[in-house]
């Protein structure tokens, strides 16, 4: 551990290690050889121009999507048609979807303790003692009997982060957590995600987000057109970026 | 050309007095105004019908209630009004007969108690609370109870199912029929949406024959095909046949209901539920069904309302359910033969009742599943 390069080995210490990576949809190459070390404790941001495989390439990590070349190791699990290696790695891994996917018959706590109760077989004043924990840590406590439905878009999105948290996850994937609120309600997610992080979780991140990249990523990855363009700190990427791609998209992004 | 100007160009600006709606549109006259008379034609259809209602009510209702004959009177006392009103003393004479059949005269309390054993599973059934463990339990207990008061048995003297008639065997068909295939067509959506190559060919073939036969053939196959399959001596009760035929029957069309809930959901909530580690079942059971389900509660209930209509066709394969003991209790009487359409009539109230109970059932518990769904 005494390793002073940000950069990690592939040793112990890897949440997720993935080496040649190749998917198509059909005839479409939508990953091209990703090679990709995740620390754990790291926090890193994907971002790219709508299409560049990046959502594609977090799916993977979770099996959501199957990759046909190359291997994906997530803590030590490697990801293959074995279900139960997947069912492993699904429940050490929490994800938040851009559209939420929260439970619409259950009420914010059952979505919170369900996959509890019924994948790591918790008893249910346990769960429900944990979910309301998560849902205090996201400060929206007071929801908890309520549904889905009636609440808003950013209330649903951190309870979506709750839901994977009462998992007691290794690695938290977000999939553009942000792009689907309306602006006024992207703060209180983001400052929920940057909680999350200041805590140590390892976080994988698609999002366009600069300021959240800033605040709190160890390393931006810029992928486009299926392959990883370029990776770097945020100081780095964003003041001096070093592709011709990235240039692009940076100018493209920052004079919204 | 006026008319294609955008519409926002000539809308009013918003009235000064703020948060109340413009007046008007609220009373008797108004409805009146805005629905029967809003325009030239709508005032003669409304004119028109409500003449023809003026000529029509009073005729039925006279020959329905103010000079039927509803008395004890036999049929002397509805020939006396026979032309003018009704003759609801055939009700009253043979409603034995129609409930019934011809189960042994006394012994007629036993289908009575099943048919309110029936009637109580179904409201049980129906309501939130009992759906749980209990309800399984709760459904041993009252088709035990059914079967044994029915058949007899256990100090009750036996009762052969040839011999069971009427309303009990159309509650039978009918309930047991849903009980069996609504978990059957459950399993059949999900197997022709399966993965596997094999479970899906087999629930397409399944449903795609079945559905494209009509039900009185698959009765009629029942009778008679059963025997074929089945070792040399062994016997097929014939009613169990005609259950057996329902159930599969009414399962595919519920599995192409099912279905429709299914691609209703959308595909972030199974993602959702992949990602949080549930296995299939789970993931299945626990929230991709609750949700297809309610989106298909019409289309199931339809289904429902349907089979309880059909298994009025069991009579081709003799069997003696409600309509049939209705017709029966008249055709056999020479001297009520006459007076058929009034015990018709009364077997179209008692299928209406049950069937209209079915019906705002499913709009109450749409309205149940929606709460707090939505703001």
């Amino acid at each position: 551990m005494a390793q002073p390069d940000p950069r990690p080995a592939a040793g112990a210490a890897s949440a997720i290690r993935i080496r040649g990576l190749n998917k198509w949809y059909g005839d479409f190459h939508v990953l091209r050889n990703i090679d990709l070390d995740v620390a754990k404790g790291e926090r890193i941001v994907v971002c790219g121009p709508s299409g560049s495989g990046k959502s594609t390439l977090i799916r993977c990590i979770n099996r959501l999507e199957q990759h046909q070349q190359g291997s994906i190791v997530v803590d030590g699990i490697e990801l293959t048609d074995n279900l139960k290696n997947i069912d492993a790695v699904r429940s050490n891994v929490g994800m938040v979807f851009q559209h939420f996917n929260l439970f619409p018959h259950l009420t914010v706590l059952d979505n919170c303790t369900l996959a509890p109760i019924w994948v790591r077989k918790q008893p249910r004043a346990e769960a429900e003692a944990v979910a309301r924990r998560f849902l205090e840590r996201v400060r929206i406590a007071e929801q908890a009997p309520k549904y889905p439905g009636q609440l808003s878009g950013g209330q649903q999105q951190r309870v979506a982060i709750a839901r994977a948290l009462c998992m007691n996850p290794s690695i938290m994937l977000f999939d553009e957590p942000t792009s689907a609120l309306d602006p006024e309600m992207v703060k209180e997610v983001l400052d929920t995600m940057i909680d999350l992080a200041r805590e140590g979780m390892t976080m994988l991140c698609v999002t366009h987000e600069m300021g959240f990249a800033r605040a709190v990523a160890d390393r931006v990855i810029f992928m486009d057109n299926g392959e990883i363009v370029e990776q770097n700190t945020p100081e780095a990427f964003f003041g001096n970026p070093q592709n011709e791609r990235s240039r692009q998209f940076l100018s493209q992004i920052l004079d919204r | 050309m006026a008319r294609l100007q955008p519409a926002a160009v000539t809308a009013a600006p918003p009235p000064a007095g703020g948060s109340r709606p413009p007046p008007g549109g609220s009373g008797p006259v108004a409805w009146m105004r805005a629905n029967l008379f809003s325009s030239f034609w709508n005032s003669v259809a409304t004119v028109v019908t409500l003449a023809l209602l003026a000529w029509i009510v009073p005729k039925v209702l006279g020959w329905m209630i103010l000079d039927a004959s509803w008395g004890a009177g036999g049929v002397a006392q509805c020939d006396a009004v026979r032309g003018q009103g009704a003759c609801w003393t055939v009700v009253r004479e043979k409603f034995r007969f129609m409930l019934f059949g011809v189960y042994p005269f006394e012994q007629q309390w036993r289908p009575a108690v099943a048919v309110a054993v029936l009637c109580a599973l179904l409201v049980v059934s129906a309501l939130r609370r009992f759906w749980n463990r209990w309800l399984v339990l709760i459904w041993i207990v009252g088709t035990s109870t059914t079967f044994w008061l029915m058949a007899g048995g256990l100090g009750l003297p036996p009762v052969r199912s040839e011999q069971w008639g009427g309303l009990p065997v159309t509650l039978i068909l009918a309930i047991f029929g849903i009980a069996f295939a609504f978990p059957l067509g459950i399993l059949l959506a999900l197997g022709r949406r399966s993965q596997l190559p094999i479970v899906r060919a087999f629930s397409v073939i399944y449903i795609e024959v079945v559905r494209g036969v009509p039900l009185i053939t698959v009765l009629f196959m029942a009778s008679v095909m059963f025997a074929l399959f089945v070792p040399e001596g062994m016997r097929i009760d014939q009613l169990l046949r005609a259950q057996i035929a329902i159930i599969l029957f009414v399962a595919a069309y519920l599995a192409e209901a099912v279905r429709g809930g299914l691609q209703a959901v959308p595909k972030g909530q199974y993602e959702a539920a992949e990602a949080l580690g549930l296995s299939y079942w789970q993931a299945t059971g626990l929230i991709v069904m609750p949700q297809a389900l309610k989106i298909s509660i019409p289309a199931i209930v339809n289904s429902f309302i349907s089979l309880f209509k059909d298994t009025s066709l069991v009579v081709i394969i003799a069997i003696y359910d409600f309509a049939y003991a209705v017709k029966k209790s008249v055709e056999t009487d020479f001297a009520w033969k006459k007076y058929f359409i009034e015990a018709f009539l009364f077997s179209i109230l008692v299928y209406w009742i049950f069937c209209f109970a079915m019906s705002k059932y499913s709009q109450w518990l749409e309205r149940e599943l929606a709460r707090g769904d939505r703001h």
